[in-house]
């Protein structure tokens, strides 16, 4: 007996240090921000100081690097979720053998290197004198991104049932009526997911925006240029805030998940007391 | 694609098969085509380009077989993200296994709730976080000075001991999720009437358990390796003198050289490096495609 409850602390343990590690260096990284030392650290600690968010809200070059984050993440949003959206429904309604040959060439984006993703498409509108810009970096990104939302929106399908459709079709129904009304209501929850997963993928994305971007900023190449030129604290200002909205939008979507399954568990078991 | 016409007519159909068309041909198939059509190709002035000189050849592979230098940086970049990919394996397998059967459902939604956190932060500050942990005056060195394990400072960025901190924590959730997703469809009944039936805890794990997570495994080893041997940032983040990685080679024909053709032919070389990785797992664990990406 005594063994067993050794294993279970133990586990325990394994479990608590795995969690410590992967959340004290983003402690660490954070705190540095608030830290008055000119060289990015925790220790030793020289006091507290707001200074390196002062000079971050003055930064001009920051502020474009943001901006042109935002509109490129909106951007593979709003082509990458209805591509990956309509690229499950046609894979959920073709036989078997057509399926995994599209589903192979759906999938392959995922699985390629970054950089390899951002140099083909850069030589691709090349061909057609498109230059380097962000314009390719949002084309690289929509690449592999729609894989993600087709493969959430494919998992989405398998608990839909057919058979509506067939009945709103017998009823007189039009086929937009069937899409607008039947399919996409059922596919919501998985397009939501799917475009919040798009957006943070874009936000963070450096190897397919490294090879594409042209001269533009976005965020990630702006911290990557900062870490190579001259560290200041000012990054890690920068990576405190990005945690803090990280932090604000994970229990956003876990109140959402918590309120969501409270009311499939209240339709399962209503009160009959 | 009959049912699709039935289900949503020819309107709707046209315009998801355009979207996924569009995808397909425009942002997968014929940009890959392409680089591999454009490391064939010579580099020349602009006034040549379409002239007699602008040929076919193997001159831009050979660039690469004839480096002694680049050979050496592509092996070591296959081994050290293979040993990334180890590591990582061995880390966290026990981790979903605990995860999934022992703690609570809760607490491990608590505890992958958590978890978002350094997932969704982008890689580039998660290699940051070590460069500041791992300096010579960093927290590191000081917690163990203060401890007494050691006396003096350590350099921890030497060699590729840097980039294989920075990489293991930078993928080690991309083997996490998918193991803990097959362990947790396994019954535990199974686990039990394994035990019941006399196997001890190691033969349980190698007879059941692990055999049953095979497809978490497989994605999980084709995701780190991948993301590890395609790293841009994290080896340039955490680099020592003598540790390069085959993307800042790529990096150099493209942006130092501006030679894309040699470029293409480098990431040509490393794209069929990672469909070789996800062939030989798919043998060897036998796999299918669908198991890997889900």
């Amino acid at each position: 007996m005594t063994a067993e409850k050794f294993g279970r602390w133990a586990m325990r343990a394994y479990l608590a240090i795995f969690l410590i590690y992967m959340l004290l260096p983003l402690a660490v990284m954070g705190g540095a921000g608030l830290n008055d030392s000119r060289f990015p650290s925790v220790y030793p600690w020289k006091g507290f100081t707001d200074r390196w968010f002062v000079d971050l809200w003055a930064d001009e070059r920051m502020w474009g690097a943001m901006l042109n984050t935002g509109w490129v993440a909106l951007a593979v949003v709003a082509i990458s979720v209805p591509i990956g959206t309509a690229a499950a429904i046609m894979l959920n309604s073709l036989q078997s053998k057509s399926r995994s040959f599209l589903y192979g060439f759906m999938v392959a984006p995922i699985l390629t290197p970054g950089a390899v993703i951002g140099i083909s498409t850069l030589l691709f509108w090349n061909n057609f004198g498109v230059s380097a810009g962000l314009h390719l970096s949002i084309m690289g990104q929509v690449s592999f991104i729609a894989a993600y939302v087709m493969l959430l929106v494919l998992a989405r399908l398998q608990s839909f049932d057919p058979g509506l459709e067939e009945a709103a079709l017998d009823l007189g129904a039009s086929h937009g009526q069937v899409m607008r009304r039947i399919l996409v209501p059922h596919l919501y929850p998985a397009i939501a997911a799917g475009a919040l997963i798009a957006f943070f993928q874009s936000v963070e994305n450096f190897n397919v925006t490294l090879f594409t971007r042209g001269n533009s900023d976005t965020l990630t190449v702006y911290v990557g240029s900062k870490i190579r030129s001259g560290i200041t604290p000012t990054i890690n200002a920068l990576a405190l805030l990005l945690i803090a909205v990280t932090i604000i939008l994970a229990a956003v979507y876990e109140v959402l998940r918590r309120r969501d399954a409270a009311r499939k568990a209240a339709l399962i078991a209503p009160e009959d007391a | 694609m009959q049912e699709m016409l039935r289900r949503y007519g020819y309107g709707l159909t046209f315009i998801m098969s355009l979207l996924v068309a569009f995808w397909l041909l425009a942002m997968v198939v014929v940009p890959n085509i392409i680089l591999l059509e454009f490391s064939f190709r010579p580099y020349l002035p602009m006034v040549d380009v379409g002239g007699p000189k602008d040929v076919y050849s193997f001159n831009n592979y050979l660039t690469f077989f004839t480096s002694p230098i680049h050979i050496e940086v592509f092996f070591k970049t296959v081994i050290y993200s293979s040993l990334v990919t180890g590591i990582c394996l061995i880390i966290t397998y026990p981790l979903a296994y605990i995860l999934s059967k022992v703690v609570k459902p809760t607490d491990a939604a608590t505890i992958f709730l958590m978890l978002l956190v350094p997932l969704w932060v982008s890689e580039i500050l998660r290699s940051f976080a070590w460069f500041i942990i791992l300096g010579n005056t960093g927290p590191l060195n000081a917690l163990l000075l203060y401890v007494g394990l050691i006396e003096k400072p350590v350099r921890w960025i030497v060699n590729y001991q840097g980039v294989i901190f920075g990489l293991v924590y930078a993928y080690i959730l991309f083997m996490l999720f998918p193991i803990y997703n097959a362990i947790s469809a396994l019954d535990t009944n199974q686990i039990e009437a394994s035990k019941d039936l006399g196997a001890g805890t190691i033969r349980t794990h190698w007879r059941v358990v692990i055999p049953h997570s095979k497809p978490g495994i497989a994605s999980g080893c084709v995701m780190v390796f991948m993301l590890s041997a395609g790293s841009v940032i994290v080896p340039s983040t955490l680099a020592s003198t003598n540790s390069r990685w085959f993307t800042e080679v790529i990096q150099q024909w493209m942006f130092e050289g501006l030679d894309w053709q040699v470029g293409s032919a480098y990431a040509f070389l490393l794209l069929v490096l990672c469909i070789m990785f996800v062939s030989i797992v798919m043998r060897v664990l036998n796999v299918r495609l669908v198991d890997i990406a889900k």
